[in-house]
């Protein structure tokens, strides 16, 4: 950004090359840690209990750019999402990490589904699941480590299948409202 | 807002995850709510456990106590006190207890049966 201005570098300097893949995930995850505000802004009856808006940006970018972009998009709005709400590196953190992680892996299987069959929804029910899973699991195995924490469960599981739709429904909405400008990478 | 321009946007197989996690979120209730299925009744005699009878069979027992003996009877899922020598019969009016962390106390004689699950819940908890 505003490498016009900078003058020639000089021996022994190394410039970094911003690339446009670099600029749009920049962009993705400026949209998604957005969507992240909005998402804390909103109240919540229980803790954990969200809409998961950003999970929009990252099931478009993954159909749209690849799993690889989807990743860096994520993890961005993780890191920038909880230094904004100062979370960053409190127990709300890892959560948050833990679940994101699990529902990227989700995604990068469930991607694979044939497209004819299962589109946005699917991957958004899927990845909804592995993210309260991975949460729940890490909260049984670190913070609360008593079979308690599952009381929660039938609640998590409720909203991750409500939001999960709404948000796979969403995405596939802006998909389809907005055709690809260039093809899709399979990589 | 109408929901028909959402639905051409649903797959066929995104019908049958969205069952299929319908499915998951019904039966993680009884699964894990109210501390999972009830599996055994513990019964309780002057604080010592008397015995754990599993919920799966079918018999009655006889606790003695301070004022006589207490009559339990167990059938699956299910316990009651029958009978108690206690003056207030709360413990027999309880009736059946069949989730688990339900307990009923004969007091006077020092008799108390619970329902324990594979989860162990808490009838109170403070912050």
């Amino acid at each position: 950004m505003g490498s016009e201005q900078t003058p020639a570098p000089k021996a022994g300097v190394t410039r970094l090359e911003v690339t446009d893949e670099d600029r749009r995930v920049a962009w993705l995850a400026t949209a998604a840690v957005g969507l992240s505000l909005v998402d804390a802004a909103i109240p919540s009856p229980l803790p954990g209990v969200k809409p998961g808006l950003a999970n929009i940006v990252t099931l478009v970018v993954l159909i749209r750019y690849g799993w690889g972009t989807a990743v860096w998009v994520s993890v961005l709005r993780v890191l920038a999402g909880s230094l904004l709400l100062g979370y960053f590196l409190a127990p709300g953190f890892f959560l948050s990490l833990t679940g994101t992680t699990l529902s990227l892996l989700t995604l990068g299987l469930a991607r694979h589904l044939p497209a004819r069959w299962f589109g946005p929804v699917t991957l958004s029910i899927l990845a909804a699941f592995a993210h309260i899973g991975g949460q729940l699991l890490l909260a049984r195995l670190w913070l609360i480590p008593h079979d308690g924490v599952f009381l929660l469960t039938p609640v998590f599981a409720g909203a991750a299948l409500v939001f999960g739709t709404l948000n796979g429904l969403i995405a596939a909405k802006l998909l389809a409202d907005t055709p690809a400008a260039e093809s899709p990478p399979d990589a | 807002m109408s929901i028909a321009p959402w639905l051409p946007l649903v797959r066929p197989g995104d019908w049958l995850v969205f069952l299929a996690g319908t499915a998951v979120v019904a039966v993680s209730v009884p699964l894990f709510w109210q501390g999972g299925i009830a599996d055994k009744a513990i019964v309780r005699q002057d604080g010592q456990v008397y015995a754990e009878i599993d919920l799966r069979t079918r018999r009655e027992l006889q606790v003695p106590g301070p004022l006589g003996s207490t009559l339990i009877t167990v059938e699956p899922g299910r316990v009651r006190v029958v009978s108690d020598p206690g003056p207030k019969q709360y413990c027999v009016r309880q009736g059946w207890l069949m989730r688990p962390g339900e307990i009923a106390i004969c007091a006077p004689n020092r008799v108390s049966v619970q329902v324990a699950g594979r989860t162990k819940v808490y009838d109170s908890i403070s912050y």
